[in-house]
């Protein structure tokens, strides 16, 4: 089947040879990469950029794609995941798409990879120096929440103006015992700008402060980049008193590899039952026990 | 140049006019309480405030006094930064031993005046505070643009300014959007007062309150003022508040500053026609 599937792409798409490497232009690939350095220089800061047409539509990892797409080079290795799975249908669809138009190899193993673009994850394990994650971003403004107003919203990021986000901290705290955000925390990087953090789950956020890699976050939809440089400082907004707490369910292990230091998530059943998220740190851990 | 000593007064405008629109000498000659208008006939621009000046020293309010238009709330959004400024000079003394006139401050500077210096009562509690937040949040929001980032002392800090406002204490957890117009009114006050603001200025901080809130208010506000040692700008158009809570006032008619006196001679004896008739009027 998969055979007749490739086939009948390959003869749908017809001669590719006068198709870019990357896909995009030189042009845009230029337009990507001044934004990334732009991004890079100023961590957190959101950078406007000109988001071409991909053949994904926006909203569906267009915004990476194109990093991706700016910063790969043909002795890069890609690994792509969506949710902590190599095998989502968004993963598969957009991993397949960069791999044809580069030829480059992929992997499923994070420390292989040179290259990680992902949905709402970051891997539980491989990244080191020569990594860079590339996360898929929906909406990039952090204080959507709390002011709509466009130029409001430049002001309170040009005087490091957060008390509303602080305000909407306090509200939700009063409201409800405890800081409900669980996915996209707003965090401050570099002591200077807050930015959104995907929806990737607090269980990640640690894992951004001080990394020793690269973090490049694209919004295709919303026209923006922005990134946390290695050895940058993230830190989640929280009250002094109020810690920040990451996910956790007592007693919850995974049912394939037994896990219990891992980001879980709950099957849905008459008896819950639960399994890593990143599918290929289960697969080596399962593959570790036997 | 710099005085060696620090002035006695907390906040000095001196000079201060807005004009919107573009304007000339000639606006300026055929506009205010003399000419009956603040229009000028040849451009059209509008003369809303010229030639201001007063002082206020700690402890002190002074009132700003005149009928819808007469320029009053002008002034005060200019020293507060909601309107931008044509000419003149506002000095504050803790800022450079009031050497500095803040209206040649960047626009971000000035906001940061905002949150610790000069604090701002709206006759419209919907101005200066998010109905959509409780009372409560919106007394955290001056407080963490402060840097307070202790969620227990921004409670404490905020319940300790809504007891002393008479805002009851259950209703600290409630969106303001669920108060009534009174009580709307101490939240606001209870906000300006959050950092400790040396200046507060008051724009009809009563009026749109039914007469015994409105009474209510007012005593608390007076006691606000001389429990904090603050220094108070009152717009009004209602001499029964300027009364209670101001010791001098000016009186401002067309853009212009009219009459300046201590508030009892004002009322007893106006020397300017027009303050005559804004004193005959509220005394009928």
């Amino acid at each position: 089947m998969t055979t007749l599937l490739s086939q009948l792409l390959d003869e749908t798409v017809g001669d590719t040879s006068d198709v870019p490497f990357a896909l995009l232009d030189e042009y845009s690939k230029r337009e990507i990469r001044r934004a990334i350095l732009t991004a890079v220089a100023v961590p957190g800061y959101q950078v406007p950029f000109g988001s071409r047409e991909m053949p994904v539509a926006r909203g569906w990892g267009s915004g990476g794609l194109q990093v991706t797409l700016g910063v790969v080079g043909p002795l890069d290795t890609i690994k792509v995941i969506d949710q902590g799975d190599d095998q989502g249908v968004n993963a598969v669809n957009l991993r397949r798409l960069i791999v044809s138009s580069t030829g480059i190899p992929e992997t499923t193993v994070a420390a292989e990879s040179t290259i990680v673009q992902t949905r709402h994850r970051i891997p539980e394990d491989g990244l080191d120096t020569e990594h860079i994650l590339v996360l898929q971003v929906p909406v990039p403004e952090p204080l959507r929440g709390v002011e709509r107003d466009m130029r409001e919203l430049a002001r309170m990021h040009a005087e490091a103006d957060y008390s509303k986000m602080w305000v909407s901290l306090y509200e939700d705290k009063v409201r409800n015992g405890v800081i409900t955000q669980s996915t996209g925390y707003p965090c401050l990087v570099n002591n200077r700008y807050v930015i959104a953090t995907t929806p990737i789950p607090r269980w990640d956020i640690p894992k951004l402060d001080n990394a020793p890699f690269l973090s490049l976050f694209g919004a295709g939809r919303e026209k923006r980049i922005y990134a946390v440089p290695p050895h940058t400082k993230v830190e989640p907004l929280t009250f002094d008193d109020v810690p920040f707490e990451v996910e956790q369910t007592s007693g919850a292990t995974c049912f394939r590899c037994t896990s219990s230091s891992s980001f879980l998530v709950e099957i849905p059943g008459a008896v819950s039952r639960w399994v890593c998220s990143d599918t290929d740190w289960c697969e080596r851990h399962e593959g570790g026990l036997k | 140049m710099n005085p060696i000593t620090t002035p006695e007064w907390v906040l000095k405008v001196d000079g201060l006019g807005k004009v919107f629109g573009p304007f000339t000498d000639e606006s300026i000659a055929k506009t205010g309480s003399d000419r009956g208008t603040s229009k000028d006939p040849a451009t059209g621009s509008i003369v809303a405030a010229w030639d201001v000046s007063f002082e206020v020293a700690a402890g002190e309010a002074l009132g700003v006094v005149g009928e819808s238009g007469s320029g009053k709330s002008t002034v005060m959004r200019c020293i507060a930064g909601d309107q931008s400024t044509s000419v003149g000079s506002v000095y504050l003394r803790t800022i450079d031993g009031g050497n500095t006139n803040i209206l040649h401050m960047s626009a971000s500077a000035r906001r940061q005046l905002r949150i610790d210096q000069i604090a701002v009562v709206y006759q419209d509690p919907a101005e200066g505070l998010d109905l959509r937040v409780t009372a409560g949040g919106n007394i955290a929001a001056p407080l963490t643009a402060a840097g307070l980032r202790n969620f227990g002392a921004i409670r404490h800090r905020a319940s300790e300014l809504l007891s002393r406002t008479e805002v009851p204490l259950n209703r600290m957890d409630d969106v303001v959007r669920s108060f009534s117009g009174g009580m709307r009114q101490r939240v606001q006050l209870a906000k300006a007062l959050a950092n400790r603001p040396p200046i507060v200025l008051l724009d009809e901080p009563t009026t749109g309150l039914d007469a015994s809130v409105a009474a209510g208010v007012l005593d608390l506000i007076r006691g606000l003022l001389e429990e904090f040692g603050l220094a108070a700008v009152v717009v009004s158009h209602d001499f029964s508040v300027i009364e209670m809570l101001t010791t001098r006032c000016i009186v401002m008619n067309h853009g212009r500053v009219v009459e300046s006196a201590l508030t009892d001679q004002l009322l007893e004896d106006p020397h300017h026609p027009y303050s005559q008739k804004l004193v005959s009027a509220a005394r009928s």
